[in-house]
C-alpha cells in the first residue's frame, strides 16, 4: 500500500490519531462516487482525478469539500467530515489511485 | 427447430437452466439404455430419442421460464447476479460489464434478455437464461440510465457527456439514431408510440422523440425548471414529473395533451426552511404511486411528498428519518417504503398511505442502495451494500425470509418490469 503511507505521510497531524484512512477511501469511492462515478471521471458532478483538481491547491479543494460550491449539488461535508478528514480527502484526490 | 416441436415428443424441459451439458449427458444415458431394443419399434424410438436429443442440443437456454427471475447489479465487480425470486436465491452470475456504479437496466418484452446501462457508458445485452452477454458497445463517455420502446425494437440510452441520448437497434446494439442536446440528459423514460421523453439538466427542458419515423420527430418543452435531475413517467403514460435540484418546486407534463405545457407542482415546498446538504440526489421512479396519490421525495428536506394524481394539489406530507433516495410504491399502493442518503442510508422506513404515517422503522444494515417489491407486493427485497447482501422482507410481517450473498449489491430489477411502461 505504497499510496496510502505517501498520504499518511503527507497527513497534516500525524501526532494525534489519524483519520480512519478506510472509511474515508470508502467514503470517496462510494458516497462521492455517487455523482462523481466511482472511478472518479465525473457523473452529474465533474471528473475529480488527479488531473481535474490538479489546479486546486490542497487548501482550497479541502474549503470545497468542507463548505460545499453553493449554486451547485456539491454539498458541505463539514457536518460529517473534520478538517483533518477533509485534508486527507484533499490529498487522496490530488495523488489520486497509484495501483 | 423450437422448444414446441421438441415438447411435442414428450420431452420436459428441466425446470433449471444451464445444462447443455447436463441435458446432453442424460440423453446419451437414455440412448445407451435404449439401443438394444429390436425391431421397428425399437427403431422409431432410438429415432425419436436421437430427434430429442437434437431438440436438447439445439435449445441449451429457452426451457426455462423467467418470469421469477431478477438481476442484481454488483456494482464494484461489473457482474449481475440473476436470481430467482421464489427459491429465494442466485443461480448464476454474469460478468464483464465494466462499470456499475450507478446502473439501471430494463428487459426485453420476452423477458429473455436485459439491456443493461453502465455508467461508464457501457450498452450491454445480456441473456439471462443462457447468463451470457449477448452484445456490449461502448455508446459514450460518461451515461445515466435508459430505456426500452413500447414494442422492444429500440433501447435508448441517456448521456452526461456526450449530452443527449443515443438509440440502438435491440437486436445487433447497432446506433439507429443520435440525438445530441448540448446537455448533461436524465430522466429517460418509454412512452407509448416508439416514443421517449427525457430532459436536460443545463436547460430546464423536457424533449419528446418519436422514432416511430424514419428520423425521429423531436418536441422542445421549454420552463421545465432548472437543473432537472431525475423524471418519471406514470404507468399510463400520462403523467411525467420532473425534480429539480435548482427550484423549490417540481413540474408535471401531461402527455396526453398534443402540446404538454409544464406545471409546476408543491410551489415553495421548502420555502422559508433552511435546505439540508443533499449527499445523494433522490431518484424518481415509476412506482411513485401510491393509491391516488404521488409520493415524491423532497430535495434537502427529511420528508416525502404527497401530491394528488389527477388535480397534482398537495395533500400531505411525511416527515422522515433523514433525506429520502427512493420512496417506493408496493404494487397494491397499501404502503411507501423509504431509504435514505448518505449517512442514514442504513435505515428503512414504512409509511402506510392511508393514514401517511409512518408504521414501521428498521435498519437492514449499511448502505440500503435500492428495494424492489416482487410483482404483487408481498416480498420487498433490499440490496445492503455494505454487508455484500441482498435481503427479503415480507411485507405485511416485516420478517425477514431469506438473504442472498452478493458484492456490492446496487440495483435490483425483476423481470416483471418487462411489462410496465417507463421502467
Amino acid at each position: 500500500m505504497n499510496r496510502l503511507s505517501i498520504i499518511l505521510a503527507l497527513a497534516a497531524t500525524p501526532a494525534l490519531a489519524g483519520p480512519d484512512v478506510q472509511a474515508l477511501e470508502r467514503l470517496v469511492l462510494q458516497d462521492c462516487g455517487s455523482c462523481h462515478g466511482m472511478t472518479l471521471k465525473g457523473g452529474l458532478g465533474p471528473d475529480i482525478r488527479p488531473e481535474a483538481v490538479a489546479h486546486y491547491n490542497r487548501d482550497s479543494l479541502k474549503m470545497v469539500i468542507l463548505d460545499g460550491i453553493p449554486g451547485t449539488p456539491m454539498p458541505p461535508w463539514r457536518p460529517l467530515l473534520s478538517e483533518e478528514d477533509a485534508a486527507w480527502i484533499a490529498d487522496y484526490l490530488m495523488i489520486g489511485d497509484s495501483k | 427447430m423450437r422448444p414446441a416441436l421438441c415438447f411435442l415428443g414428450g420431452a420436459r424441459p428441466r425446470p433449471r437452466v444451464h445444462p447443455k451439458n447436463e441435458s446432453s449427458t442424460t440423453m446419451s444415458l437414455h440412448v445407451s439404455q435404449n439401443t438394444p431394443a429390436r425391431g421397428v419399434l425399437g427403431r422409431m424410438l432410438a429415432l425419436a430419442l436421437a430427434v430429442f436429443a437434437l431438440c436438447l442440443a439445439s435449445l441449451p437456454a429457452q426451457a426455462q421460464a423467467t418470469g421469477g427471475l431478477g438481476l442484481v447489479v454488483e456494482r464494484a465487480s461489473g457482474s449481475l447476479l440473476v436470481v430467482d425470486q421464489s427459491e429465494r436465491t442466485s443461480i448464476g452470475r454474469i460478468t464483464g460489464l465494466g462499470d456499475l456504479s450507478h446502473a439501471s437496466l430494463v428487459y426485453s418484452p420476452n423477458e429473455q434478455f436485459a439491456y443493461v446501462f453502465g455508467r461508464d457508458g457501457g450498452l450491454t445485452k445480456v441473456d439471462i437464461l443462457a447468463q451470457t452477454i449477448v452484445k456490449r458497445v461502448m455508446q459514450a463517455g460518461n451515461s445515466i440510465g435508459g430505456a426500452i420502446s413500447d414494442d422492444g425494437r429500440l433501447v435508448a440510452v441517456s448521456n452526461y457527456e456526450p449530452g443527449g441520448v443515443r438509440v440502438f437497434d435491440a437486436d445487433t446494439l447497432e446506433m439507429v439514431a443520435d440525438i445530441p442536446t448540448g446537455s448533461k440528459t436524465v430522466g429517460l423514460v418509454d412512452i407509448l408510440g416508439s416514443r421517449f421523453a427525457f430532459s436536460l439538466w443545463d436547460k430546464g427542458e423536457t424533449w419528446i422523440a418519436d422514432l416511430s419515423g424514419k428520423t425521429p420527430q423531436i418536441i422542445r418543452i421549454k420552463g421545465m425548471g432548472t437543473n432537472p435531475y431525475d423524471a418519471l413517467v406514470t404507468g399510463d403514460g400520462r403523467t411525467y414529473i420532473v425534480g429539480l435540484f435548482g427550484e423549490d418546486h417540481l413540474t408535471a407534463l401531461d402527455l396526453w395533451q398534443a402540446h404538454p405545457e409544464p406545471q409546476i407542482i408543491l410551489p415553495g415546498y421548502a420555502k422559508e426552511r433552511a435546505g439540508l446538504p443533499v449527499y445523494k440526489m433522490p431518484h424518481l421512479e415509476g412506482w411513485a404511486l401510491a393509491g391516488q396519490d404521488f409520493v415524491l421525495p423532497a430535495m434537502g428536506q427529511h420528508e416525502v411528498l404527497w401530491v394528488d394524481a389527477r388535480s397534482l394539489k398537495e395533500t400531505g406530507r411525511t416527515p422522515t428519518h433523514g433525506q429520502p433516495v427512493f420512496a417506493i410504491s408496493r404494487p397494491d399502493g397499501r404502503q411507501v417504503w423509504v431509504n435514505f442518503a448518505h449517512p442514514l442510508n442504513d435505515t428503512v422506513q414504512v409509511i402506510d398511505t392511508v393514514t401517511k404515517q409512518v408504521i414501521h422503522q428498521f435498519k437492514p444494515g449499511p448502505g440500503v442502495l435500492h428495494m424492489e417489491f416482487t410483482p404483487r407486493g408481498h416480498e420487498v427485497w433490499l440490496s445492503v451494500r455494505d454487508l455484500g447482501k441482498v435481503v427479503i422482507y415480507d411485507t405485511e410481517t416485516f420478517e425477514q425470509l431469506g438473504e442472498i450473498a452478493t458484492e456490492s449489491p446496487s440495483g435490483i430489477f425483476f423481470t416483471a418490469r418487462a411489462h410496465k411502461t417507463g421502467l
